[in-house]
């Protein structure tokens, strides 16, 4: 009744468009390949992930094996990457830090980006004392320099995984929560929401329902942001020395004791520090990537 | 205006006490009996008794931080305990050092990240554009330690035109230490370039789309006045705001960059005391930063609204 | 260059976009001219490609906007072919636009006299003195009242009239060939909009003028000719009373009718909507592009309609205008169409006066706090307060529709929203059902938010995006109504149904849907819970007419087979008399005047209810009216006059009385209550505001 039957355009776009929405993830992946350089951060990614899963059957010696007749050797075809001082293969401990870097940047971000969505799901929803208490608590914290915040609370803490795991969850906690909440302040004004109240929902199923969806995209941006600037912040800690302790395959830390010797052995620097800049850059490309697809206007 | 300032000031305030109450709080969790590492490990059970009634650890947390708060705010940071000397000298010549580094980095950072955002944004998506993005989207990614390390390499290894370790002796002259101030600069530069100058981008790219700027295009002003008297009168506002918060983003990559250099500032101090335990050095480190920080937020915002009418004219 | 020359001239005009990867055209195939003096309405709904022709003639579409063929003859020149620096010369000196909503088209950091200056020293090569002087001359020719304070000023400290009327003055101070106003009163509450035209009706005076608009109303009252156009295509063109008199395009005449004339209520005429929905620009008919809305349309329409000269300046694009004139001289409407098959519901031409009424407000208050600063504070200054809605009573009896009037400011949705719970009223009673409603949503039971539902305004945020119609629909039939999942899903069919949307539409997600299609599904959506009250927030304000149209009388059917009580509030009075069994008007959050619907249009009026009938713009090329205009505009609600909130703008303010005394209210005989010190035998001797001539 709405159109003619001999022109029932509405029907052909409702066609075009059910085809668009069943394959939203291939549509992404589509995208990031669409434009060279998040192709070539998403691959770069795609491969450090592949990295941290099979670095144990992938790398020739065990991290901390060492071979004292093949110290302090340069590239060859036997360590590709050569040896430390130590006579450790630099290749095996640069792949088997990868799996170190990443669940630690993957796991601290994937943790604050959960209790930041509650936190700033529910302040920003449900407002009033509790929000204004929260925000300005926020405030305080994100008042003091990140690192700043780290280093302080790593001196506490303890130099060790676990609290490098805490560090990020604390420091990128709040900066998910005001996203989330500035999304949400925006979505609670809309008419599906408040319809939604007057039928008397129960806030969980507003929030999960009716809010969350929304919210959605800029969470995705803002996590891969978070993720990059995580594993930021857990090279620059191992490079400080303050984070996971020696012997640990980390490539912050290798790259600090590498300085000892980066006159003689300048390879034990080189890949490490390749490997986290090869890493931050391929993330940070990928990261771009989803922030074009998923905030473009149409 | 004035309300706005008065506002802003009040803000401030709250915002500082309330991180004195984190850091103090924070700082109360340091492992370790703080007497027990003064003293070492061969002290007796009851000189470190007595040590702690000596420093007020026995006391309750509050009246703790607010003898703290206080003796702060009067002057007296306390001493140090790995170095047993007062720490306001010590923590007052390594802000100095630290604050020139920061200085001559903005000095330099500012106006060029600043010409290449407005380039890149009215360029938006041709080659100009996506030469300086994907550049600064590289380098703003790579942590300071990194860059560092690679301007290491190539200006005091190959070249052997700078030192690689920046430690200025204390009593140097400007002109003894700026050789040693370059590549630290340098690599701080690096990083705010990036940032700053993606920020400005976008700044520009959200008021190439206002409507006035096409109200001003259809007066029939020259394109260039268009831009200069009209676009960027309203895109450059906000870079002040970026300026502020980059300056945090500084501070954690001065933090870094003192390291790799040797730099005798307040990063490479805090560091050093985290590493000692130094709970007073820690704290005091820890809020004169902060304080920077802090006010430098406070001077963007009556920039900010010095230079905006909307705020101005309230 | 004699004076019959056009000033402008069209030829075959098409402009495309680059969208979604292919060149679609926004204006296919446009001819026109203009003549000198002419003021030319360009009319058309959302999408019709007006803006864009507009922007064609300044040659200004952006990057991904292009003229692909035809021509703008514009003096002499055509400006498809000028070069970019001689394009400069043209804009602002010879053709000059007044912007839609003025707020964001002046320099929000240039002052205002500056933005002005600026045009004066460019095209008219003044320097810094002679210009500012002129500046000032020009603010005073546009009535703003100190032209030096305004000079001074930077935009956000003057209201959006006073803005208005400096982008006016800027564009008038070349003397441009041609003026083009794009939609210049659109965002304008309607009595600064009826201000607004007066000035441009009397500034342009031998101004060549291209008006662009959707409202017909503002047309009938300031153009000469018009041309009419409809997704991308001029359907058809021709002086002014012509086209009002004898439309020849059946979308024309849709358009027409579709609006509800003063007078119309829904008891003596059913709107006439135009079924269907605006075509979307990927997706617009190859023939003639209304033919799946029309009426008339047959085989031949599939070809495109060439342009038809009825009489020499009377054009359409239309294969049936022949039948459209028989039409009009009275032959019957074929049948077989949507509005002329439908009778006149069975709208309840009495309803029993003493049951009680549905809703009822006693001393209805909102406030809202205004943060303190620290320095009201520290000087323990009480908290500052916006008094939204500030004691207002009334009832609606059953089954009625109480239309509530008011301009933005007048707080007529802060009361609407205090009402169902989505803010807390400050103060006050309200009663649903003779039960007291608690002021918190979260205190009141499922069976009161059964009874109370709500449309709200914007179509495009009353769908959440992510879930389909038929999901958006189950769920107050289940939370509402207790339904399980089997027996909701039964009656989702019957609410698509109750708001004439086919069945497949429970499949759709709402991104496929058109607005009006959306404001349906909102309005099945509070039906689901057959409630009691329905309050409809500006629920048709954002529709296109020819879809407002048959929203409301959606409204007007589901109300009449559900007897429903409808709270229906608007700022269109238009809509709101045809519709409304009773009117509130409210200003600053008070009611000035409730009574009787049918006697709204008749005196005695309350001042503010005069002047707000006098500045309709109806679409009548042959109605007059008295010219009353009130002073400045709505003032802030945090500085509220004293006394008669009305005070500072009546026209017939009668003294001191006014400003420090609040009103009495006063009663005539057939129950209408105003809220003022003028005794009514006075006001009844007022002029209808309104004499058609």
């Amino acid at each position: 009744m709405t159109a003619s039957p001999l022109f029932d355009t509405q029907e052909e776009q409702g066609l075009q468009s059910t085809v668009d929405r069943s394959s939203g993830r291939s549509k992404l992946i589509h995208s990031l390949y669409s434009r060279p350089t998040s192709a070539i951060g998403t691959s770069i990614f795609l491969i450090f992930l592949l990295l941290a899963l099979l670095g144990p059957i992938i790398a020739p010696y065990a991290e901390n094996q060492q071979i004292v007749s093949d110290a302090r050797q340069p590239p060859s075809s036997e360590h590709v990457f050569g040896t430390d001082n130590l006579g450790r293969d630099v290749y095996s401990r640069v792949v088997l830090g990868a799996r170190n870097i990443l669940l630690l940047a993957g796991l601290g971000t994937l943790l604050a980006v959960l209790s930041g969505t509650v936190l700033g799901l529910v302040s920003g929803y449900r407002g009033g004392l509790l929000d204004e208490g929260l925000m300005r608590f926020f405030d305080g914290l994100l008042a003091i320099p990140a690192l700043l915040f780290a280093l302080l609370l790593l001196g506490i803490l303890g130099p060790s995984s676990s609290s490098v795991l805490m560090v990020i969850v604390i420091v990128y906690t709040p900066i998910v929560a005001r996203v989330v909440r500035s999304v949400v302040l925006s979505v609670k004004q809309r008419g599906y929401v408040e319809a939604a109240r007057l039928q008397g929902e129960r806030q969980s199923v507003i929030l999960w329902r009716e809010i969350f969806p929304s919210v959605l995209p800029v969470l995705a941006v803002e996590s891969a942001l978070r993720f990059s600037y995580a594993i930021f912040l857990v090279a620059s800690l191992g490079f400080l020395g303050v984070s996971v302790q020696p012997p640990t395959p980390d490539w912050g830390l290798m790259v600090k004791e590498s300085r000892n010797y980066v006159d003689q052995l300048p390879w034990t620097m080189f890949f490490p520090a390749a490997a986290i800049a090869i890493l931050v850059v391929g993330v940070n490309l990928m990261a771009d990537g989803i922030k074009r697809f998923l905030l473009a206007p149409d | 205006m004035r309300r706005y300032l008065l506002r802003r000031s009040g803000f401030l305030l709250i915002t500082l006490l309330f991180t004195s109450l984190v850091i103090f709080i924070v700082t109360q969790y340091l492992p370790g009996d703080v007497a027990r590492v003064i003293l070492g490990r061969e002290a007796g059970e009851a000189a470190v008794q007595d040590l702690r009634a000596e420093l007020g650890l026995d006391d309750p947390l509050p009246v703790q931080y607010f003898r703290w708060l206080g003796n702060f705010l009067q002057g007296d940071w306390g001493i140090s305990y790995s170095t047993k000397s007062e720490i306001q000298p010590l923590v007052l010549s390594r802000l100095r050092n630290s604050l020139m580094l920061a200085m001559i980095t903005l000095v330099i950072s500012v106006p060029l990240a600043v010409t290449l955002g407005v380039i890149a944004g009215l360029n938006e998506n041709k080659p100009v554009d996506n030469t300086i993005s994907i550049t600064s989207l590289s380098v703003v990614g790579l942590p300071e330690f990194i860059t560092g390390l690679v301007l290491i390499q190539i200006f005091a290894f190959r070249l052997n035109l700078l030192p690689a370790n920046s430690s200025i002796p204390p009593g140097s002259s400007f002109a003894e230490a700026l050789p040693m101030l370059v590549l630290p600069a340098l690599t701080a530069t690096f990083v705010l370039l990036a940032y700053i100058a993606r920020l400005t981008r976008a700044g520009v790219i959200e008021e190439l789309k206002q409507t006035y700027v096409r109200t001003a295009e259809l007066k029939g002003l020259p394109h260039h006045t268009v831009i200069l008297k009209h676009v960027l009168r309203n895109a450059l506002l906000p870079t002040i705001t970026v300026v502020a918060i980059s300056f945090g983003w500084l501070i954690s990559g001065l933090i870094v960059i003192e390291n790799v250099f040797n730099y005798p500032g307040l990063g490479r101090l805090l560091v050093f005391a985290i590493d000692r335990r130094d709970l007073p050095l820690i704290q005091a480190v820890t809020l004169v930063t902060v304080l920077a920080f802090a006010l430098a937020n406070l001077v963007a915002d009556l920039l900010y609204a010095y230079f905006n009418p909307r705020i101005r004219y309230e | 260059m004699t004076s019959l020359d056009p000033i402008l001239s069209i030829e075959n005009l098409t402009v495309a976009y680059y969208l979604h990867g292919e060149w679609q055209d926004a204006v296919r195939d446009v001819s026109l001219q203009i003549h000198p003096g002419q003021v030319y309405g360009l009319v058309g709904e959302s999408g019709s490609g007006k803006t864009t022709l507009a922007m064609a003639i300044m040659r200004y579409l952006g990057v991904t906007g292009v003229i692909r063929s035809g021509k703008i003859i514009f003096s002499g020149r055509d400006i498809a072919a000028v070069s970019q620096a001689d394009m400069r010369e043209i804009w602002g000196a010879q053709i000059s636009l007044v912007p839609q909503n003025p707020h964001s088209a002046l320099n929000p950091s240039i002052r205002v006299g500056e933005q002005v200056a600026e045009i004066l020293r460019i095209h008219l090569g003044m320097g810094q003195v002679a210009a500012r002087q002129y500046t000032l001359e020009l603010l005073h020719q546009v009535r703003l009242p100190d032209p030096k304070r305004v000079a001074e000023s930077y935009p956000h400290q003057i209201s959006g009239g006073m803005q208005q009327r400096v982008l006016i003055a800027m564009a008038l101070s070349t003397k441009p060939q041609l003026l083009i106003l794009d939609e210049p009163t659109t965002s304008l509450d309607v009595t600064t909009q009826a201000a607004i035209l007066d000035l441009i009706r009397e500034l342009i005076h031998g101004t060549t003028v291209l008006y662009v608009t959707h409202n017909l109303g503002v047309v009938a009252q300031i153009c000469d000719r018009v041309a009419v156009m409809y997704a991308g295509e001029l359907v058809e063109d021709a002086p002014l009373e012509e086209l009002f008199n004898r439309p020849l395009h059946v979308y024309t005449q849709g358009l027409l009718e579709s609006v509800p004339r003063l007078g119309e209520t829904k008891l003596n005429a059913r709107l006439k909507a135009i079924p269907g929905q605006i075509p979307s620009l990927g997706a617009r008919p190859q023939g003639c592009v209304f033919m799946p809305r029309c009426w008339l349309a047959d085989e031949s329409c599939k070809e495109r309609p060439p342009l038809f000269e009825f009489q020499p300046e009377h054009r359409t694009r239309c294969h049936h205008w022949q039948e459209l004139i028989d039409v009009q001289a009275g032959a019957p409407r074929p049948t077989g169409v949507d509005h002329a098959t439908l009778p006149l519901q069975n709208i309840p031409s009495s309803v029993d006066e003493t049951a009680p009424p549905v809703l009822t407000l006693q001393d209805l208050r909102v406030h809202y706090a205004i943060s303190h600063t620290l320095g009201e504070f520290v000087q323990r200054k009480p908290a500052r307060q916006v008094e939204a809605v500030d004691g207002v009573s009334l009832e609606i009896a059953a089954a009625r529709t109480l239309g509530l009037v008011g301009e933005s400011g007048s707080g007529k949705s802060s009361l609407a929203r205090a009402v169902v719970g989505l803010v807390e009223r400050t103060d006050g009673q309200v009663e649903l059902l003779q039960a007291s409603l608690p002021a918190r949503l979260s205190q009141r039971d499922i069976e009161t938010l059964r009874q109370l539902q709500m449309v709200f305004q914007d179509p495009e945020e009353a769908l959440n995006p992510h879930q389909t119609v038929g999901s958006t629909l189950r769920r107050p039939l289940i939370t509402l109504l207790g339904l399980s999942a089997g027996e909701a899903d039964s009656r989702i069919d019957q609410l698509l149904q109750a708001v004439k949307l086919p069945p497949e539409y429970k499949d759709r997600m709402p991104a496929r849907l058109s607005g009006g299609e959306k404001q349906r599904v909102a309005i099945a959506r509070a039906f689901a819970s057959n409630p009691d009250l329905l309050i409809a927030d500006e629920a048709v304000s954002s529709l296109d007419v020819s879809i407002q149209a048959s929203i409301i009388n959606l409204l007007n059917e589901l109300q009449a087979g559900l007897g429903t009580t409808l709270l229906f509030i608007s700022h269109d009075l238009g809509v709101v008399t045809y519709l409304s069994d009773s009117i509130a008007v409210v200003y600053l959050g008070r009611l000035m005047q409730i009574g009787p619907a049918g006697g709204l249009l008749e005196p005695p009026y309350h001042p503010y209810t005069e002047a707000l009938i006098a500045d309709i713009p109806i679409a009548d090329p042959g109605a007059r009216r008295a010219p009353i205009r009130l002073e400045s505009e709505t003032p802030s609600p945090l500085q509220k006059p004293t006394g008669c909130p009305f005070h500072t703008r009546c026209h017939r303010k009668i003294g001191v009385i006014c400003q420090t005394q609040a009103p009495p209210w006063q009663e005539t005989a057939d129950g209408k209550r105003i809220y003022c010190h003028i005794p009514i035998e006075q006001l009844q001797a007022a002029q209808p505001p309104i004499l058609k001539i």
